[in-house]
Order: C-alpha cells, then structure tokens, then sequence
C-alpha cells in the first residue's frame, strides 16, 4: 500500500511518500491513521488532531470508515487551500529545519 | 478543459480560443485568481506581509477532480465551452494563480457556471497554499467562509 502525504503533513512525517504493509486487522481508513500514527513520534504528532486530516483512497476523497486494502493509495492531507484568497483566514505556523 | 502548469498563461489569448470562429456565444464570463500581498486585518495571530507563495497539489488528483467539477458545471448549466487553468509552484504577489472561464448563450448560464466552478474548485481541488512571509513560511488553513461559499451550490 502506497501512502501520500502533503503541505504540512509532509514536512512534519518528514517525508512525501511511503509504502506500508499495515496487519491484516486494518482494514478502515480510520484503523490505518491510527496505526500510521504509531509507526513514529513524527507521523503520531502530525496524525494527532484527526478533524485536520482529510483522506483520498486511488484519489476520491473518502471518510475514515472507507475500506484500505492492499495495492490502494492514501493519500493523507489538510483542507485544501487552492484558488485565491477570498475572505479573512486563519494561518499556522510552518516549523522549519524540523525534520 | 482543463489544465494544471507552473507556467502563467495570457488572460487574453485564453479567452480569444473560448469564442474564436463562432457565432453562438451569448456571453463569456470569466474569474481570475492573483496572489495577494497581504492578510487582512483581524484575521488571524498576524498580518505579515506575504512575500510570495508557494503552491503545492497532487498530481493525478487534482486533474481528476477539475475535471469532474468541470463535468458538473456542464451539467447543471447550457455551456458552450469551459476553461479552468490552475497553477502550481513558487508565485509572487500580482501573480496569477487560476483562470475559471465559461461561454454560454445566456449571460446568467456563464456568470453562474464560473461562480460555481471557484466555489467549488477551492474546497475540492487538492492544493495547498505555502506563504513566504517575514516571519517565515506558513500554510494557509482552509476557510469556513470557502465551505459556506461551496455548499450554497449543493443542490437540495
């Protein structure tokens, strides 16, 4: 299984992609956060607040009870942010040199 | 159509392609997106000066879901032509980010379809926005305004 992360949950796992093999117990989206999340203190910090995490399964967008098998791509990711500015908006802080 | 480049693109020329060698058009709306050099006042921790911008996507993904809010605004409105050029990488203020443009018959077929297709393309289209501030780099955080935007199109 190939897992994407992007912004800033790539820069704070420290890295844009990787390929896992979870236990067969997991078989959610939610089930492979949570076990993403123990693979180190990097991935649990950037996993910790799940209402920040938005999940694509071979790109659709899908929720945390969608089925993950083996041969799909996750990609994991923050509310997009595309197009142009529009109202007032809330930004957070980029930790550099952090990983 | 769709397309997603670093590269700028000329709002003219564009535009031309849309109407060139017809006569059915009605009318041509259009909506271009630039990058802002600062953040409004009371918005956030901050106002820095935003220095320039760096967009990130998923490759794959994003021209999937262009594609299919292209589909849906050619459903739901009579559109002769459709036109979404996103860009990615590093930008600058006065850059242009995006480019939504729509031909129909009817004036009020355009002007919606290209409102629909912002609305739309900002919640669903998987960017995301890096700024170069004074204080260092910071992602933007998705708006609840955009989610409020986006969902007056959902149909009941």
């Amino acid at each position: 299984m190939k897992v994407l992360y992007f912004a800033w949950l790539r820069t704070r796992i420290g890295t844009g992609e990787e390929t896992v093999a979870p236990p067969a117990s997991v078989v959610t989206a939610g089930q492979l956060l949570d076990w993403l999340a123990g693979r180190s203190e990097k991935h649990a910090e950037a996993l910790k607040n799940r209402s920040l995490v938005r999940i694509a399964i071979n790109q659709e967008f899908a929720g945390p009870e969608a089925p993950v098998k083996a041969g799909d791509e996750v990609a994991l990711f923050p509310p997009v942010t595309g197009g142009s500015a529009a109202g007032p908006q809330d930004c957070c802080a980029e930790r550099s040199g952090g990983g | 159509m769709i397309r997603v480049q670093s590269e700028d693109f000329d709002i003219g020329r564009e535009l031309a392609a849309l109407t060139d060698g017809r006569t059915d058009v009605g009318g041509l709306a259009c909506f271009v997106g630039l990058v802002r050099d600062f953040v409004e006042p009371g918005a956030g921790t901050d106002t820095a000066a935003i220095r320039g911008m760096t967009l990130e996507h998923y490759p794959g993904m994003t021209e999937k879901m262009l594609a299919d809010i292209e589909a849906e605004a050619n459903r739901r409105w009579p559109l002769q032509a459709s036109l979404v050029i996103h860009r990615y990488g590093t930008l600058k203020p006065g850059d242009r980010i995006v480019l939504v443009a729509a031909t129909a018959a009817h004036r009020e077929d355009a002007i919606q379809a290209v409102s629909f297709l912002i609305d739309w393309l900002k919640t669903k289209a998987p960017f995301w926005k890096l700024e170069d501030t004074a204080e260092g780099p910071r992602w933007v955080a998705a708006k609840e305004s955009d989610d409020v935007l986006a969902a007056r199109w959902l149909r009941k």
